[in-house]
């Protein structure tokens, strides 16, 4: 198939990758020309196009000889292009939430009749997913390829495997947000995606943790440094989450549509244990394996308690998996899983602080680079978010404060306090050390750009919340607002045009958050582009983990 | 203590073993016992799986996510109570592939909408929302009454179901095109509908225009089911049967 002196040149994983995406392609092309389904088809062409475009573009690598492993160095590459796609869904993520928000401030300009796809139940799914998951997961898969190999002092195993991740990953991204607009969705908040593309993604996150996972058995290092402790709990119990909340029986093998295995009830815990795990697992224990690596280098000292970290991570994982019912108070689940679920939830108080603590006092002894630095002092705050949204957590989760609060602005201000505050600052901070370690910079293009992204963002975020405090509380207490003589006191949509105050604060909130996004993105291109430094910083050594 | 757990910083299976028991548990104690426990699985009176045009227009209720804003769970709240109708019972929403209980109002709650607006009133609000409901953010649904509903894969839909779990008999499911297409038409006999799914389905055309079934039909009729299917009056919550 391919010529024997390419084949001598290049490594055999990126032949093994170009013959099974011409076969994808093939399979793909099959099953598109097969179905019935236009909307399946159209997802096949989605993945016909990205197998032709690999093999493709292996084809002319190969030919080249390029996809020479140096075993001596890391593997950097796919940490870049990870770089800049955490960017990219940041801006793609953000905006789609701007554009929902500005709906619910002022639908008669936002919605457009003759564009249904456009709608907020379309659009909403594709802000949450691009958020949660395109940006977060390649800020997530782009930092652990970086930390495992530093703290293993490896190359990052499986030669092009990480590539595979990285490009699978993205292709899952279009898969889903395509399907998201055309309507191909399973009807479950944060696991939208069709059985097709949860398989794909399957694929993609084993590979992924096969990855990690020989990476660390190629380790020169005798323990495993805390922050791959998260990453691994991370990859793990993500893969089990997805794989039991997912499980659907598809109508036809070459149609979109697919019913869950299991219905009311039983699907709905399934659901909200997938749901806050997703919290927990994605969006809680991956970004706390950033903090572990990126605080402590950036502010030169060593994580603050080793015992900290071990009483935390095992009870944090241990208590996480419990707490899904907190979203189910007053329904007609039994009552003694809500009551674990909110026990649980108030338990898990303490081993978020733990982590809490063991970031923020790490930074003890160089308090006075908050001042001088502010990517250190961005991360700082993320831990401080961090720490508020692992507080307000436990405290809607408690049965007669969630009676208000359930179903109100209140839960997406929450969400929101910890996705821009925590999830987004820490990731802006990572990405921030990451470059110019990466592209051999002496530092950032502009440190006061990264001033204003800091001030713009930390404002917009506290408009962001405190409206969503405001509409929430407020909207919970119209709802159960009672008149003298024992009546409800208002309609239904007297609380939704009471919101519109709230909602144009939030739209505005969002906008700013953004802003600071689009800046970073600038800044980035910028030092990217800067001339390399006369002379180069010592290139990819190893760091002695400091805690480990 | 700190010595032994060297072992599993040493090791990266032990550590991938440790943290997949550790993560166990608590789905399996919380889950687990909900697929035996009577309260979850038992069955009320009027309880049915939905007519093949009501599944149609639940898949499109689905499709367009309208669960982002809107929740089927009424809680045993007074003021929910008295607004929306009598709470959620498990047993309402066990045909229900995937549930769609929601988990924010950013519209009201829709799990007893059945039957308290006109047909009328619902397609209006469909395709302009603010024309019936002038602060409604809703979005626009005009779409739905332009498109024809795709009926011919109804029968695989329902086969699907019922490798699930929701129990429609292999005669249904051969009816189901018919069955799905007799409820939206007055003149057409029930017999076989009123056989499968009782005498309380709702049949009429819904979305206002007879010449044509389409997605508005469907989705009307599902919003006009919903809710509807336990007769309350005669329902005991402080029956024995029902204390739990």
């Amino acid at each position: 198939m391919t010529d024997t002196t390419a084949q001598q040149d290049s490594p055999p994983g990126a032949v093994a990758l170009l013959i099974l995406s011409a076969v994808g392609a093939f399979l793909a092309l099959i099953a598109t020309g097969l179905s019935p389904d236009p909307l399946f088809r159209l997802e096949g062409w989605v993945f016909t196009f990205a197998a032709l475009a690999s093999a493709a573009a292996l084809t002319v690598g190969v030919a080249n000889g390029r996809y020479q492993a140096d075993p001596g160095r890391y593997e950097d590459g796919v940490i870049r292009a990870g770089a800049i796609a955490t960017i990219f869904w940041a801006i793609v993520g953000m905006l789609v939430g701007v554009v929902i928000a500005l709906q619910l401030a002022w639908p008669r300009i936002f919605y457009f009749p003759d564009a249904g796809w456009l709608n907020f139940g379309r659009l909403r799914p594709l802000h949450t997913s691009g958020v949660i998951f395109a940006f977060g997961g390649n800020a997530l898969i782009a930092t652990s390829f970086y930390v495992v190999q530093r703290t293993c002092r490896a190359r990052l195993a499986g030669g092009m495997a990480g590539w595979f991740v990285f490009w699978g990953y993205q292709l899952f991204i279009v898969m889903a947000a395509v399907g998201y607009l055309a309507g191909i969705t399973e009807g479950r908040e944060y696991a939208e995606p069709e059985w097709f593309v949860d398989l794909w993604l399957t694929l993609v996150w084993v590979v992924y943790l096969l990855v990690f996972l020989g990476t660390l058995w190629k380790r020169k290092e005798p323990h495993i440094y805390v922050a791959n402790w998260f990453y691994l709990a991370f990859i793990v119990t993500v893969a089990l989450l997805h794989i039991v909340n997912n499980l659907s029986l598809p109508v036809s093998l070459l149609g979109t549509k697919s019913y869950s295995l299991f219905a009311g009830v039983q699907d709905a815990l399934t659901q909200w244990w997938y749901g806050h795990n997703a919290v927990g697992f994605f969006l809680t224990a991956g970004f706390l394996a950033i903090m572990y690596y990126f605080v402590p280098k950036r502010a030169e000292k060593p994580v603050y308690s080793y015992r900290l970290s071990i009483v935390h991570f095992w009870s944090l994982i241990f208590i996480y998996i419990w707490a899904g019912p907190h979203h189910l108070h007053y329904t007609a689940l039994p009552q003694w899983a809500q009551t674990l679920g909110m026990t649980f939830s108030i338990m898990l108080w303490m081993p978020s602080w733990g982590g809490m603590i063991n970031g923020l006092m790490t930074l003890s002894g160089a308090w006075d680079k908050l001042r001088t630095d502010p990517v250190l002092r961005m991360m700082a705050v993320a831990v401080g978010f961090y720490g508020m949204s692992t507080f307000e957590g436990p405290l809607m989760s408690i049965r007669a404060v969630n009676a208000l609060s359930h179903y109100t602005d209140w839960t997406i201000g929450h969400v929101h306090s910890g996705a821009l505050g925590w999830v987004g600052f820490i990731s802006f901070g990572a990405i921030y050390c990451l470059v110019p370690w990466l592209w051999k910079k002496d530092g950032l293009y502009s440190n006061a750009l990264v001033e204003w992204h800091f001030w713009i963002a930390t404002l917009g975020l506290l408009f962001y919340i405190a409206a969503m405090w405001v509409s929430g509380i407020g909207e919970g207490l119209m709802w159960r607002e009672y008149t003298p003589q024992g009546f409800l006191a208002n309609s239904f949509v007297e609380s939704v045009s009471a919101k519109q105050v709230a909602n144009i604060v939030r739209a505005l909130g969002g906008v700013m958050y953004l802003s600071g996004a689009v800046i970073m993105a600038y800044n980035i291109y910028r030092t990217i582009r800067q001339p390399a430094p006369a002379v180069l910083p010592e290139a990819s050594g190893p760091i002695v983990a400091a805690a480990a | 203590m700190w010595k032994n757990h060297a072992k599993l910083e040493r090791h990266s299976l032990l550590l991938v073993l440790g943290i997949l028991l550790v993560v166990s548990v608590g789905g399996l104690v919380e889950i687990a016992p909900l697929f035996f426990l009577e309260s979850t699985i038992e069955k009320v009176k009027g309880v049915r799986p939905y007519t093949p045009l009501e599944q149609a227009g639940r898949d499109i209720y689905v499709r367009e996510g309208c669960y982002v804003c809107h929740s089927q769970m009424i809680r045993p709240l007074r003021d929910e109570v008295e607004r929306y109708g009598h709470y959620s019972l498990a047993a309402e929403s066990m045909y229900d592939h995937p549930f769609q209980w929601g988990s924010k109002r950013t519209g009201p709650d829709l799990a007893r909408v059945g039957g308290k607006y006109s047909d009328a009133w619902h397609v209006q609000h469909l395709v302009d929302p603010r024309s019936v409901v002038p602060e409604s953010i809703m979005p626009p649904y005009a779409f739905l009454a332009q498109k024809d509903l795709k009926v011919d894969d109804i029968e695989a839909r329902l086969r699907t179901l019922t490798r699930v779990g929701v129990p429609y008999t292999e005669t249904a499911l051969k009816n189901a095109r018919a069955d799905l297409e007799a409820q939206v038409d007055p003149t057409a006999s029930g017999a076989s509908l009123a056989r499968y799914y009782g005498e309380k389905v709702n049949r009429r055309d819904f979305d206002g225009d007879p010449e044509r079934l389409t997605e508005m039909d469907a989705l009307v009729a599902y919003l006009q089911m919903l809710g509807t299917l336990v007769d309350f009056r005669t329902y005991k919550a402080d029956a024995a049967e029902n204390l739990r």
